[in-house]
This record gives structure tokens, sequence and C-alpha cells, in this order.
């Protein structure tokens, strides 16, 4: 697998807030099909990472790399452009539309009424949601219902489904089975499961080494800013793990 | 830190079944939450016909005048409730719709005036109606300036620009009314065609392009988000700035309109034309369905709404009530309409907890 060109890869990335070093020449490569775990504990730099490589941060030095070409991200939205798309802890639905309304926020397709009257297409808005629910095998009876009627996992389910509409190939997920109960989070690791499948590549945090077990292919542990060790996850163990975490 | 069982984990990856049930009774409560100013208004409509026939022996709802004289009555607050309808949706308010309606109202004569001396009198009320709606976007644009730029609450923003508006349409109106010489002018106030009043016509088509924009829009649709959370809008791309502020250009047209048609109803123009009609225009958006926590409500209920406040005042005065009456029972619906949605929330709530 090592031999494909990574999907992404970011190379001695660095950012400083003053003379404070958030991250200090940090480096990570994810394959398609692959899941990369980041870990770390709080203030380690987990979250300077993905925003640096979600667009919200520039860098103040190093290289990110998209299949092996140089790139540079402008804002957020660049970088979702460029196939980056991040998926927060807090979700970022909007409530009170449906799953469609969701998955199209900000791009809805139009359609014309009567032949002239522009309008949303709402059909194929629903039958695009169905169509890539399905997709990451979660199947929902009712497309018009808003997507306040659903529960935790249902909701990021919903979140990761607008990320693979729009074709990401690599989702970063901050803490995505946080706020979620313990059926939930079993949910939501086959989706990731699934998304690996369909070779999309993944960076995924987490406090919850259950889950990173449970899904990752590799983990990347940060301590105060720099790469404290890197391990493929069958040849590690939570011991490991927890003393590269708090440095031992 | 979370921790899951160590049972093995045999992941159904299909919905959870214990939803179905308890979504269709919230479906159902939806629905009539949704319905609840046009289930007040045929209550209101039931009520006032017993009323009547009981107390005069004569019919309230069978009389065609009875409704051409509400359709009228609710013009005014109906135009601003639409304009404050989206602006409630997006999670903000807008105080300031009342006084902009008063200045328009007042432009609206003074252009018409000065017009009529150089062009036909037709035109020369189309050109007052034009010039007033334009200069209430004036302080729409303001509005939408200082609460997108600036960051200034909506509450506060409004509040000033209501001052500054009303200061402004008295001193233009000189302190007094406006009266405007243009037969046109009065007929489009007065007039009717079928039975049907000019300005319920005008008004319903305006209405028509409202709910149209509201509901079948990108830009009605990124207003319901906004509303449920502006985060998610932005980080989906949308142009948050530039949304709000065409949102308070759109609310102060809505009294522009509304100013210029108070104009032609009264062939004149003052500058406390809308001043009883800002909590009017509220309580109509609130009963017809919206949040005041922003992201739900129709153009719709909207409707309902306001026609649930022009039969109440409309029917208390046929009734030969005290007029007082009138603010107790409109208030009284409005606490009746929040109660509702409170209890809406609350079972959606509890839901989401299980």
């Amino acid at each position: 697998m090592n031999s494909q060109t990574p999907l992404l890869e970011v190379r001695n990335l660095s950012r400083h807030f003053g003379a404070v070093k958030a991250l200090e020449n940090c480096s990570l490569v994810v394959h398609p099909g692959e899941v990369v775990a980041l870990a770390g504990d709080n203030g380690a730099g987990k979250t300077t990472m993905i925003k640096a490589i979600s667009g919200v941060y520039a860098p103040t030095s190093g290289e990110i790399l998209i299949e092996g070409k140089p790139v540079s991200f402008s804002s957020p939205q660049d970088a979702r452009e460029k196939g980056i798309e991040t998926i927060y802890q807090d979700l970022a639905l909007a409530d009170n539309l449906t799953i469609g309304g969701n998955i199209f926020l900000g791009r809805e397709p139009m359609r014309k009424a009567f032949g002239f009257l522009p309008v949303i297409d709402r059909k194929a808005m629903a039958e695009a949601a169905r169509q890539t629910m399905a997709l990451l095998d979660f199947h929902v009876k009712r497309l018009d219902a808003p997507v306040s009627n659903f529960s935790g996992g249902q909701r990021q389910a919903v979140a990761i489904g607008r990320a693979v509409y729009w074709n990401a190939r690599i989702l970063i997920m901050d803490e995505p089975t946080a706020a979620l109960g313990v059926p939930e989070q079993r949910k939501v690791v086959a989706l990731i499961k699934s998304l690996k499948a369909q070779g999309r590549g993944v960076v995924f945090i987490s406090h919850n080494l259950q889950d990173i077990f449970a899904v990752s292919d590799r983990i990347v542990v940060l301590r105060r800013g720099i790469v404290a060790g890197e391990r493929n996850i069958n040849e590690t163990t939570h011991d490991e793990v927890v003393k590269l975490m708090i440095g031992g | 830190m979370t921790s899951t069982v160590d049972e093995p984990p045999k992941v159904d990856p299909h919905i959870a079944p214990q939803a179905d049930h308890a979504d269709q009774t919230q479906t159902l409560i939806g629905h009539i939450a949704q319905l609840r100013a046009w289930l007040f208004l045929g209550a209101l409509i039931i009520i006032f016909e017993i009323w009547s026939r009981l107390s005069f022996g004569g019919t309230f709802v069978l009389s065609p005048f009875n409704w051409q004289s509400i359709a009228i009555f609710a013009v005014a607050p109906l135009l601003l409730a639409i304009g404050q309808t989206f602006v409630i949706i997006s999670g903000g308010i807008d105080l300031s719709m009342g006084f902009i309606m008063g200045l328009a109202a007042v432009v609206a004569a003074h252009m018409t005036n000065l017009a009529g001396l150089y062009m036909p009198l037709p035109f020369a009320m189309l050109f007052g109606i034009l010039v007033a709606v334009l200069v209430a976007t004036i302080p729409g644009m303001i509005n939408g300036l200082l609460i997108s730029r600036l960051k200034v609450p909506p509450f506060i923003g409004t509040l000033g620009m209501f001052g500054v508006a009303r200061g402004t349409a008295f001193l233009l109106a000189g302190g007094t009314t406006v009266p405007v010489k243009n037969e046109y002018f009065a007929m489009l106030g007065n007039g009717r065609i079928l039975g049907i009043p000019y300005l319920v016509l005008v008004t319903a088509v305006f209405v028509l392009v409202m709910h149209y924009i509201l509901s079948q829009t990108r830009f009605g649709q990124h207003n319901y988000a906004i509303g449920a959370n502006a985060q998610a809008a932005r980080r989906a791309g949308i142009d948050i700035k530039g949304h709000i502020l065409k949102l308070y250009v759109l609310s102060s047209v809505c009294a522009g309109l509304g100013g210029a048609l108070y104009a032609a109803r009264f062939t004149a123009g003052a500058a406390q034309a809308g001043e009883p009609l800002l909590l009017d225009c509220v309580a109509a958006v609130v009963i017809g369905g919206a949040s005041l926590f922003g992201g739900s409500g129709s153009i719709l209920g909207t409707v309902a709404g306001a026609l649930v406040i022009a039969v109440i005042q409309y029917g208390l005065v046929f009734l030969d009530v005290e007029p007082f009456w009138q603010f107790i029972a409109v208030g009284v619906v409005i606490i009746i309409s929040v109660l509702i949605d409170q209890a809406q929330r609350r079972f959606s709530g509890a839901k989401q907890d299980e």
C-alpha cells in the first residue's frame, strides 16, 4: 500500500502563535483507504494540525500535498474544493432542514417550474440524499423530516453523507464519537469503515482508544506540538500509546 | 472520556426502529403547531358568528362587507409582518419597520404631489410609490450594514433606526399629515375591481411573490439555515453578511410598500402611520407559527396570523365591544400561540435526549 502516492501528505508542518510553537515539524501521511488516528493529550497540537489541513490556519512553515501535488489553502472553502472535508464535533447541520437540504446547503440544485420559474429542486435533493445515505448503509424512511428528528449518530451520518456526496477524498473527523452513546459510537465506527472501503482517506481525532483501535490502520501521537511516535495499529498496544501520549 | 463495553460489537447499520412511533406523534404535533394560526382563525370566526347571531340576530361571517373591511384592515400589518417573517426566521428582529412605513408614507405623499406638477397623474402616482419604496431601503440598508458588518445586535440596531426613521418622517412631514392631491392615488387606495379592493389585490400579489422567495429559492432556504445554525451556514459557504444586508433591505421594502399603500388609502402621508403596527406585525409572525429563536415560520402562517389579529380587531368593533378588549384578546392569542410553540419544542427536545 505504501508504494502508492499518498492521498494526503503533510511535510514538516509548523504553526507558531507568537512565541508559542503549537506545532513543530510534524509530518503525516494518509493513503487511499487508510484511517489514520491522531491522538494526544489536550494541547498536544491535534486541533492545530487539522485546522492547518482543513484550511483554517495557514502553516508557518512546511508543506501539504494532495496526491503528490503541493497545495495551499486560502480558506476552508478552498480546502473543501480540493477534496478535504472536515466533520466538526458540533456537527454543523441546520437542524430545521432535511437531509437533502443539509447535503446541498449553499449549493442547492434548481429546476424550472412551469417552464420558467426557478425553484429549488427538492425532489432531486431527496433522491440524492437517499442514494448517499444508502451508500453509507443508512436507510432513512422520512426524507422530508428535518434532521432535528434524528439521533446524534444519524446526524453524524448526515454530515458524513454531505462530504461523501461532494466527493471528498479525505475526511477529517474531530472527535466523531465524543457526544454519542455507545450504540451510536458503534454506528460511527461502522461509517468510518465504509468510507475506508470506498478508498477514501480518513484522519480521525479521538480520545477514545477503544475506537482508535477499532478502526485505524495507523496512529500518530502528538505531544506538545511534536510527533511523539507513529505506530501501525496491529503492532502496538493501548499501554504503549498512552505512554507516548503522556511521555514516559 | 467515554468507553465502550466489551461485548462483541454486532452493529445494526440500519436506522433504529424505536424512532417510528414517536416520529408520527411528533409529526402530528408539528402539523398542528404549523396550522395553529389557521385553527385560531377558524375558531375565532365560529365564536364571532355565534356571538353575532345571539346578540344581533345577524351574520358576521356571511357578510362580504365585513370581509372587505377585514382585508383592508389587514393590509398594512400584513405587509410589515411579511418582512418581519423573513427577519425573524433568520434569528433577527426589525423594530424599525413601523416608522420606516411612516417615512415611506410621507415620502409617497410629497413625491406624488411634486411629480404631479410635471407628469400625468397616473405616472406621478407610480413615481411617488417607487421613490417611497426606494427611500425606505436606505434605513433598511443601514440596518443591514450595522448588523452584518459592525455586529450590532438586531434588536439594538433597528431600535436606533426606529428613532432615526421616526424623527426623519416627522421632520419631512413638518410635524403634520401631508395630504395627496391625485385622484388615481385615491382610487388605488379606495377603488375595487369585482368587489376586491385594489389594495388587497396588490398585497395578495406581493404576498405570493414573497411566499415564492421564502419557500422556493436559495435565498429563502439559506434564510432558514442561518436562523437554525449560522455557523453551519457559514461553513457551507453561504455569504452571511450579504444575506443579512439583503434581508433588512427586503424588510424595509415591505415597510415602504406598506407606507405607500397607507398614503393611498388615506390620501395622506403621516409619520405615525405604522406606529401601532410594530407589535401587531411581530404578533402576526409569532401567531403564524414562527419562533423568535429563528429557524421556523412561513408566509402562509403569517397571513393567517395577520388575519387573526384583523378579525379580532374588526370583529370586536363589529360586536360593539369596548375597544380596549382588542389588546387583551390579541395578547392572549400571542401567549397561547407561544405556549403551543414551547410545548412542541419541549416535545421534540425530549425525544432527542432519549
